[in-house]
């Protein structure tokens, strides 16, 4: 009787000592962690490109050949995006027929505060790009939405980000369980596969930068949205994050969502959040 | 000789029924299993632009009376509308592997 008891107290013992050291670790991996995420997403770059200097991750495929970024910086003297960011500073100051202006919607009239964007809002319960926010800002003054993806919201979009240029990014996750989900979901649409190819951001973007696809050298994920938003040669003109985001998507051959759908508010968010600390570099030009 | 005959002819009864031409019902019912399946990944937020191309397609043979291309493209789009559903499903987890830790 003595033997049995023994042996159950021992088998508990196990069992309990077992669940102690597995539970933690089930926890650890199931806890959104955004510090712990960025500091690994940075270090993994690092290290795979130990010569690359850390803000120069944010010229994308130039950061990875040399050869490349010889021809853009000669091509930086006249940069293709000069027409859409002198466009961008124009309408910026044009007043709406209701007489406000886009710097009424915006902190610090809404110059210098590319950095912060997007930002998760506590009262919508949802992360808020800036291109959003410009929509958004539009319609509070009677305007019509422009479109998400070119043309005057990239305009506006270069402009905003000329006035940040060299700024550190500077994005902001609040206590909040709501922009956790956001952050996380938003990781999970960067790592998830999709489309006939089966490609995910990753495969790309963190699997590849520096590689070639076709004729064009792969940029790395960290970083990729301070330049944004770009002239590209392959457009023949100006795109936005979300034109970016939509682009991708195709060329695996899934349907894109929607421009500024959830998952594309929050991969922007995630994709911003580990870029905490590169400047921004918009607008930018890409071949 | 006889046998090779009774063999050969069994063999092209065997083989008429796959043979014949699909008709508008055939169409309208592998188009119908694919619209569903192609609904479905929709739903799951991962459609394919192949799927909807090659639904098209069947639709346009269709119109233009082509029951036999619209069929096999409606059973074409079918296969990849399933393809991308079960890629939305494993993806559900899958995309673990990738994560930078």
């Amino acid at each position: 009787m003595k033997a049995r008891f023994s042996l159950l107290l021992g088998s508990l013992s196990a069992a309990l000592v077992a669940f102690a050291l597995t539970s933690p670790r089930v926890t650890a991996a199931d806890k959104v962690d955004p510090v712990a995420d960025a500091k690994a997403f940075q270090n993994f770059f690092f290290q795979k490109f130990p010569d690359v200097k850390h803000e120069d991750f944010v010229n994308g495929p130039y950061s990875m050949n040399a050869d490349m970024k010889r021809q853009w910086q000669e091509k930086e003297e006249f940069p293709p995006y000069e027409f859409a960011l002198d466009a961008g500073k124009e309408m910026f100051a044009t007043p709406f027929k209701n007489g406000k202006t886009y710097a009424d919607c915006f902190p610090n009239g809404g110059i210098g505060i590319r950095q912060n964007y997007p930002y998760f809002d506590g009262k919508e319960g949802k992360v808020v790009t800036l291109e959003l926010a410009l929509n958004r800002c539009r319609e509070a003054n009677g305007e019509q939405p422009y479109s998400y993806v070119k043309d005057e919201m990239a305009s506006l979009t270069a402009y905003m980000a000329f006035t940040s240029r060299g700024k550190p990014m500077d994005i902001r996750i609040p206590d909040d369980p709501r922009a956790l989900e956001a952050f996380e979901n938003g990781k999970r649409y960067f790592y998830t596969r999709r489309g006939q190819l089966n490609f995910s951001c990753a495969s790309c973007h963190v699997q590849s930068p520096g590689e070639r696809i076709r004729a064009e050298v792969l940029a790395p994920a960290l970083g990729i949205l301070n330049a944004m938003p770009i002239y590209r040669s392959e457009w023949s003109g100006m795109g936005t994050i979300s034109r970016r985001f939509v682009t991708c998507n195709s060329q695996t051959r899934a349907v894109p969502l929607a421009p500024q759908s959830d998952e594309y508010r929050d991969v922007e968010y995630f994709l911003s959040y580990v870029a905490n600390g590169l400047p921004i570099a918009g607008p930018g030009a890409r071949p | 000789m006889k046998r090779s005959l009774a063999l050969a002819m069994l063999l092209a009864l065997s083989l008429a029924p796959a043979a014949r031409a699909a008709n508008e019902a055939d169409y309208k019912a592998a188009y119908a299993t694919a619209e569903a399946a192609s609904k479905e990944a929709a739903g799951l937020r991962n459609q394919w632009t192949v799927t909807v191309s090659t639904l098209a397609a069947a639709r346009k043979a269709a119109d233009g009376g082509d029951f036999d291309r619209a069929t096999a493209a409606a059973r074409e789009a079918e296969a990849l509308a399933k393809a991308s559903i079960f890629q939305a499903n494993s993806e559900k987890d899958a995309w673990k592997a990738m994560e930078i830790r």
